[in-house]
């Protein structure tokens, strides 16, 4: 039997589309914001004088990082409820991927505090900043630069892990994409245009994350 | 400021201890306002550790370093000896500044952010005031015309003559030097210690570890040589290096010079 292909039905919901990619982006860029923030406190207290605190950030990532996110949105989706409570479908998600972005940018910001030189973290001490200070105002930039390549890695991988949100209906790219084919039987069509958009949304991703690399130069 | 009371920097029985290896083995030292003090020494003598010390970036184990009439570092009450509160600590070292061998720049800040951030955070400073200052002393170490440059756009003299401008903009009580010239090629060197005996020559009053031989004696108003985690002569640089007492100290002086 012959497949031929015909683009005009997808087309018709190619707004659709755009709209679940926007939603897809959405979702990406609030918890990747969030997971910075848990990222950062975590990373820092890694490595920081406190033990409790160190267990504590050793604690939450190895919790994140050994659970599939799958798991992870339909925990925080189906049982927060039981437990009192109640997010809808785009904060439970949003949460649940702030989490687990959260896990994987502690380990970036980790290995970017390690490689702040320790001469320069002195100097800091020595013109009579406090700990805070430092951290604040030369180990965080340093940190954050080096850590830039890898900042924007995570944030490519997080937009396309939005598509796991299709697991609860939130109606992102791969979701909708999957009722369109549902709709019009038009598989092949279907999924050709949803990939398009995921690669083309992401090359441009990349590529503004490199122009952001060329305004702060490395060291 | 000091006065016939107390000298500016008094150690007393120093000890430091990295684990079981006795680093500092009771060093005292005297500088009074003014003074330019360079320590020589073998490598492992400990020059480095002392004024880590000085500057609180080490704890140590025993003795006691007074900065102007104030003990640093330690409070001591009941018998027992408590390390201060990082807020204490943080003040006290503001008190120092601090040149390092590797120069320490922030790389992300330019030349005048670097001198700025201390002015700024720890002396409070409005921007205004503090980027004034910054250009002051970026012009007196040369440098005026790279205030907006960052460390990796200066070469290893530049970048140590920022660390200079760096520690001096917060008007130390007293400047520690690290062999400030070790890490730079040799034609570099001579305009980072035309800097050093510039501020020597304004006044400040310095603590100088190098291996400069020459240097030291030209801008010392006293020489110290460190052995083994003590000092084992104290004297004008007439003496340390035309006459020295100490048998290792005249030894180090001839392997030093060829
Ligand atoms: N962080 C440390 N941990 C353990 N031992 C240390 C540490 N820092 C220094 N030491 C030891 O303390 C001794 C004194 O070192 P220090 O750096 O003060 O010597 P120095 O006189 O500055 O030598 P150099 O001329 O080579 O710079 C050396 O034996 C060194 O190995
Ligand atoms: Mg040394």
């Amino acid at each position: 039997m012959e497949y031929s292909l015909h683009f005009g039905a997808v087309w018709a919901s190619f707004d659709k589309l755009l709209s679940g990619l926007a939603i897809g982006l959405g979702l990406a860029v609030v918890a990747v914001a969030i997971g910075t923030v848990l990222g950062l406190l975590a990373a820092f207290a890694s490595v920081g004088p406190y033990r409790l605190l160190r267990w504590a950030a050793a604690f939450y990532v190895s919790l994140i990082r050994n659970l599939p996110l799958l798991v992870l949105v339909l925990l925080a989706y189906f049982a927060l409820p039981q437990a009192g409570i109640t997010l809808d479908k785009y904060q439970s998600f949003a949460g649940a991927l702030a989490l687990y972005s959260g896990a994987y940018l502690t380990e970036v910001f980790r290995a970017g505090l390690i490689s702040v030189p320790k001469g320069v973290i002195e100097a800091a001490r020595a013109i009579g900043l406090t700990r805070l200070q430092t951290n604040v105002s030369v180990v965080a930039p340093i940190m954050l630069r080096n850590a830039l390549p890898s900042l924007g890695n995570t944030f490519i991988g997080m937009f396309k892990d939005s598509s796991i949100a299709a697991a609860i209906a939130v109606p992102e790219l791969t979701f909708e994409a999957r009722k369109i084919n549902v709709d019009t039987f038009r598989v092949i069509e279907t999924w050709t245009v949803a990939s398009g958009l995921y690669i083309a949304a992401c090359v441009v991703i990349a590529a503004l994350l490199r122009g952001l690399e060329r305004r702060f130069p490395k060291f | 400021m000091s006065d016939k009371q107390h000298p500016l920097l008094a150690i007393r029985g120093l000890k430091k201890q990295f684990g079981a290896t006795e680093v500092l083995k009771g060093v005292d030292l005297d500088l009074n306002k003014g003074d330019v003090v360079s320590i020589i020494g073998s490598s492992g003598s400990g020059k480095t550790t002392l004024l880590r010390c000085v500057n609180l970036l080490e704890e140590y184990q025993g003795g006691e370093i007074a900065l102007d009439g104030e003990t640093i570092g330690y409070r001591s009450g009941d018998g027992r000896r408590r390390r201060l509160s990082d807020r204490e600590l943080s003040r006290q070292r503001a008190m120092t500044g601090m040149v390092f061998q590797s120069f320490n720049l922030f790389p992300h800040l330019t030349a005048a952010g670097n001198v700025m951030l201390g002015l700024r955070k720890v002396l409070k400073l409005p921007k205004a005031e503090a980027r004034a200052i910054a250009e002051n002393w970026l012009a007196r170490v040369g440098l005026a015309a790279r205030a907006d440059h960052y460390p990796s756009q200066l070469s290893g003299g530049q970048q140590q003559r920022v660390a200079i401008a760096r520690a001096l903009a917060m008007n130390p009580k007293l400047v520690l030097l690290d062999e400030v010239t070790s890490a730079l090629d040799p034609e570099l060197v001579q305009e980072v210690l035309n800097t050093v005996k510039g501020i020597a020559d304004d006044g400040a009053t310095l603590l100088i570890v190098t291996h400069e031989m020459r240097f030291a004696r030209d801008v010392s108003s006293r020489v110290v040589f460190m052995e083994q985690g003590r000092i084992a002569e104290d004297g004008p640089p007439a003496q340390i290096f035309g006459a020295p007492k100490n048998a290792r100290l005249a030894e180090f002086l001839r392997t030093t010079r060829h």
